[in-house]
């Protein structure tokens, strides 16, 4: 190729370059609101399963905060924690929290603690169990999940926060005992985060929106 | 390979070198996302569109394009296509997104569409190319709304469950049949064995034509033959 094609070949991989960015541009102008709203939504959505009963006023998704690790909820990446407040006065709050020792990968969990540290509810996030076996603790599914409802760090006691092969008191899946294993494990966890942290966790201020 | 008319444009893309079936090209997506009907519908879709523009593309720039920079202008083509599905997904069918995933993004590796860019638009008028991105798009979303439908049926026993993803309003199990399916199906394996399934079905009703036409030719010397 000659000097003259190969800046002439440069220039109309240039151009082309330029028109394709355009275009992705305009398509994010023109989603970029939808889509922000979108999320928003699907995130107050999603928070609302764990506070069933609950009374509040606040914009849920505006309260967010981040506990940076080391911290001795599960997992051991940044957790997230909503609080939600009535008139002002802390109410309850929602974490979500990752467990480690799942059949396979991480398992995301939403856990709803009122201010007296009963449970409101709890919703698995994000999962990779097994299909069939392990999924059973998705709302969707089963109604395994629900049994944690009202629960709390006395009822029972914190060492029968266990599935019942281990001793415990909350019923296992069948064909599955790993997978309820380190859900009952991660919300005990942060059941006793949040017994131990309770006061600090409402008097932070908000790390802004997102996710 | 002829251009030919609109079609047979389409009957080459639906069946005759059907992407997915013949050309076994785009298996990746082909088989993960294909749980359910919906979700083949989804993703079956926005790779129709993908590929009907790329190849719309591709096919309006190919004077300009010399022989040693086509791959990358396909890639920046078909990447800032992708991207502007993957920002409409999340706009207007954010649940749809969020159940096909990664596969959305993953359009853009898609073999059957660089393929198609190769092979017949960087050499045909732009009709053809838009009448062959619509023919082979079809094929292939028709093969993930089959296989789809099949598995969701065999494996969880409904039909069109979720299909408010893509209509909106209320969340929607679908028509149950019974309580539970054949696991297998859902499961990675039954991806294989339904596409197995569906390449076998379309051999055998092309044997099936080629003996009847046989027949039938010999019986009938001379009538015009389609």
């Amino acid at each position: 190729m000659s000097d003259r094609t190969v800046i002439k070949t440069g220039l109309t991989l240039a151009a082309i370059a330029a028109i394709c960015t355009a275009l992705v541009a305009a398509t994010y102008q023109l989603t970029e609101e939808r889509i922000a709203a979108n999320q928003k939504a699907l995130l107050e959505k999603a928070l609302q399963p764990a506070l069933a009963g609950v009374f509040y006023d606040s914009s849920v998704s505006e309260s967010r905060l981040v506990v940076q690790p080391p911290h001795e909820l599960p997992g051991n990446d940044a957790a997230i924690v909503y609080r939600v407040f009535a008139e002002q006065a802390p109410v309850a709050a929602l974490f979500a929290v990752t467990a480690r020792d799942g059949f396979s990968g991480p398992i995301r969990i939403l856990v709803g603690i009122g201010f007296d540290g009963t449970v409101t509810g709890v919703r698995i996030l994000e999962h990779r169990e097994t299909p069939g076996l392990g999924d059973k603790i998705e709302s969707s599914r089963t109604d395994w999940i629900f049994q944690f409802d009202g629960r709390s760090l006395g009822d029972p006691k914190v060492t029968a926060w266990a599935i019942r092969d281990d001793g415990g008191d909350f019923d296992q899946l069948t064909g599955a005992s790993v997978t309820p294993r380190a859900v009952v494990h991660a919300i005990r966890d942060t059941l006793l985060y949040f017994d131990s942290h309770r006061d600090e966790i409402f008097s932070l201020e908000a790390s802004g929106e997102g996710e | 390979m002829t251009s030919g008319g609109f079609i047979e444009r389409l009957q080459s893309g639906l069946w005759r070198d059907n992407p997915g079936l013949v050309q076994l090209l785009g298996l990746c997506p082909l088989l993960a996302v294909t749980t359910t009907f919906v979700n083949g519908l989804g993703l079956g879709a926005a790779t129709l569109i993908v590929l009907t523009c790329s190849n719309a593309l591709v096919s309006a720039t190919r004077r300009w394009i010399r022989q040693e920079i086509r791959i990358p202008i396909y890639v920046l083509i078909i990447a800032s296509l992708v991207t502007c599905i993957e920002l409409i997904f999340k706009a207007w069918f954010p649940t749809l997104d969020r159940s096909l995933g990664i596969f959305i993004p993953l359009i853009v590796t898609n073999c059957a569409i660089v393929a198609r860019a190769e092979v017949f638009a960087s050499r045909n008028s732009i009709g053809a190319s838009i009448a062959d991105g619509i023919g082979m798009g079809a094929g292939f979303a028709m093969l993930l709304m089959a296989i789809g439908a099949f598995r969701e049926l065999v494996g969880q026993a409904t039909i069109l469950s979720r299909l408010d993803m893509i209509t909106g309003g209320e969340h929607f199990d679908g028509f149950s049949f019974a309580d539970s399916g054949l696991l297998l199906a859902i499961l990675p394996p039954g991806a294989f064995f339904s596409l197995a399934l569906a390449v076998a079905l379309k051999n055998y009703v092309d044997r099936r034509r080629r003996i009847s036409r046989g027949t039938t030719r010999s019986r009938s010397l001379g009538r015009s033959q389609q």
